[in-house]
């Protein structure tokens, strides 16, 4: 036990002195931190490729494996995508994490040639969220249908999708067709369970103190009229 | 283009009509042509779809086509909430499903920053081994059988199935067991468990040793593996190899000692570790695995305390049935938990645990609601999948057969 707490005590100080030598030593990184003790890296698209070499071959950083290679969406920035790079260091002990933001359109430099591994990684990100990589000369589609449209990872793409597929006994061939969902996707509104809930049959006038005046002003009818079961929010 | 010389030494009789007479250069052209291995074929191991340029019978490119499993879980797992993201995980690597819910487990442990009890602990390493070896079962088996060898597999199942009886009796499911929660596990083991799992792995290394009477001495199965599919230690790292794999390429390696989590630190293993990165010494490394984790499993019953298996906070995990019929309190946690489940502060973390396959891992990115924001799956088989081309290049077609046994592919994880 004392071990394993020396161990990672350790693995800790390392790491701060990572984060330390990134932040200063490495052209391109905006901000090198320790968050719940990994490693994070926030990097500019231009300086990637700089960056990604420094941190394979350069001295004290020596990070041999990527292990993922991932998008992550957020639609309210204005630079919506952030790739997030994970990689390890067999030989250290560490690991690592390079993030950098792109748009739909511009792309994000390949690192296939520093790790081949990278190439279907890039695809997927490529697949799922719509993220173009420069470079990268065998960017096709990799875990969606041949001949998919859209990117589905994105927060904007529907859970259920567009087409869906089924086989067709009388055409005797596998049909493609929109979407038809014998009931309506349901998707719960988790946050405020108890604020959110209809005013109750006998229940109006202890709905009225919660909601105060405005609720009678927006009932057009009046007090007590609101149908049964209907949302007054 | 290949070119095929005649040799002097074949007797007249056997040469084609014609052929006899100028017998001094003789060049026949083949073409090469595609073939297309699977998506349904026996050893392909689920959904495959290998497109092989040959050259005669020498594979010159291998492009594999996958996705013809993704079922979109990481999409689905953004709608749903924590607790109810879980089962997904056992039905990625439907062959080690107890591994995969830890990686899960763990990172949302993290970022709720909870300590699970002791006792939950050992539970889950002694589970995750009996995974493994579950696995390696499957594998070493299959593998076999996609070589020639039959009887093993037909043992193997039936030792996998004496595993599967320890899975139903602790969760209630032989696969998809959903056992391992954020929190703790999800009950506690039956009356009895451990006596049955400590007189398994009482006898468990004789059965190793016949499966190895099998197999590692065997003239034909190493003739099928010895030297086929060689990959160096730099190969390895550079096409992001982990756990056996790259164990057998001589990385010394191990995510259980080099960045323990659960009770990894708490037991004495050895880490197997091959040098020649053939489909043998992956066979090896699995093999010697299985011996390693019967030893943890052991020690892991000794050292299991008593205790509660989940985390005392009502708030992450449910009350116990018999509270719920006397408290009011514990009634409206349990209803709670189950509809809106429980909010994860923001932040983001990177877990990887050492699943049999190798490094499994997961990118959860939490908005500080009560569903995760993104929950990337790092699957363990793609990076292996992705080096198939390498693997087999120059090779003939049936070792193909024999890399793709050995890089232990399931296609539940690799699709996602």
């Amino acid at each position: 036990m004392a071990d394993a707490l020396q161990m990672a005590a350790a693995r800790a100080a390392s790491l701060g002195a990572l984060a330390a030598s990134l932040g200063t030593r490495v052209p391109g990184v905006s901000s090198a931190s320790v968050e719940k003790g990994e490693l994070v890296v926030r990097a500019s698209r231009d300086s990637l490729l700089p960056l990604m070499a420094a941190l394979r071959d350069g001295p004290g950083f020596k990070f041999e494996q990527l292990m993922d290679l991932c998008g992550v969406d957020f639609p309210e920035r204005a630079e919506r995508f952030e790739v997030v790079y994970n990689l390890l260091s067999v030989s250290l002990n560490q690991r690592c994490r390079v993030i950098v933001t792109t748009s739909e359109s511009v792309p994000v430099p390949s690192v296939h040639h520093l790790w081949s591994a990278a190439t279907w990684w890039e695809r997927e990100c490529y697949d799922l969220f719509g993220v173009l990589f420069s470079g990268q000369p065998d960017l096709r589609r990799i875990l969606t249908d041949y001949g998919f449209e859209g990117h589905p990872l994105r927060k904007d793409f529907p859970l259920t999708g567009y087409v869906e597929v089924r086989y067709d006994p009388d055409r005797r061939a596998v049909v493609y067709e929109p979407v038809k969902l014998t009931q309506d996707f349901r998707n719960f509104d988790f946050v405020s369970p108890w604020e959110g809930m209809m005013t109750l049959p006998g229940d109006e006038k202890a709905h009225e103190t919660r909601q105060g005046l405005s609720y009678l002003d927006q009932s057009p009818a009046g007090r007590g009229t609101a149908p049964k079961g209907s949302v007054s929010r | 283009m290949s070119d095929i010389v005649l040799r002097e030494d074949i007797p007249d009789t056997m040469l084609p009509d014609g052929a006899a007479g100028g017998r001094r250069l003789h060049t026949i052209e083949i073409d090469s042509h595609s073939l297309n291995f699977g998506p349904q074929h026996p050893s392909a191991h689920g959904v495959l779809r290998l497109v092989l340029e040959m050259d005669g019978e020498v594979v010159a490119r291998a492009v594999p086509h996958i996705g013809l499993l993704h079922r979109g879980t990481e999409k689905l797992i953004e709608y749903k909430t924590y607790m109810k993201a879980l089962p997904y995980f056992d039905r990625l690597d439907y062959v080690s499903p107890m591994c995969e819910e830890q990686a899960f487990a763990l990172a949302t442990e993290k970022l709720l920053g909870i300590e699970i009890p002791d006792r939950a602990k050992w539970i889950r390493t002694m589970f995750a081994e009996i995974t493994r070896i579950l696995n390696h079962l499957l594998n070493i088996t299959s593998f076999g059988l996609d070589c020639g060898a039959l009887t093993p597999a037909l043992w193997g199942y039936e030792e996998r199935e004496k595993l599967l009886e320890f899975y139903e009796a602790a969760s209630g499911a032989r696969f998809h067991a959903n056992y391992f929660r954020p929190g703790g596990v999800a009950r506690d083991l039956p009356l009895g468990l451990t006596d049955r799992i400590a007189a398994w792995a009482e006898e468990f290394p004789r059965f190793i040793d016949d499966l190895e009477a099998m197999l590692t001495g065997n003239r034909i199965w190493k003739q099928r593996t010895v030297g086929i599919g060689v990959f160096t230690s730099e190969q390895a790292l550079d096409w992001g190899f982990s756990g056996p794999c790259l164990r057998a390429s001589g990385v010394p390696w191990d995510l259980r000692r080099s960045q323990p989590y659960d009770m990894y630190d708490q037991v004495s293993f050895a880490v197997p570790v091959a040098r020649n990165g053939d489909c043998y010494d992956r066979y090896l490394v699995r093999v010697a695995e299985m011996r390693e984790s019967v030893k943890i499993i052991v020690q892991c019953l000794q050292k299991m305390p008593a205790g509660p298996v989940r985390i005392q906070d009502n708030k992450i995990s449910p009350p116990s049935r018999r509270e719920m019929k006397r408290s009011m309190e514990a009634l409206i946690h349990h209803f709670k938990l189950f509809t809106e489940g429980y909010h994860v502060p923001p932040g983001s973390t990177y877990i990887a645990v050492e699943s049999p396959k190798g490094e499994f891992g997961v990118y959860l990115v939490a908005d500080g609601s009560n569903r995760p924001y993104r929950c990337k799956i790092r699957p363990t088989g793609f990076s292996h999948l992705q080096a198939i081309d390498e693997l087999s290049r120059r090779h003939m077609l049936a070792d193909t057969v024999a890399i793709i046994g050995s890089l232990d592919l399931v296609f539940g994880e690799i699709d996602r």
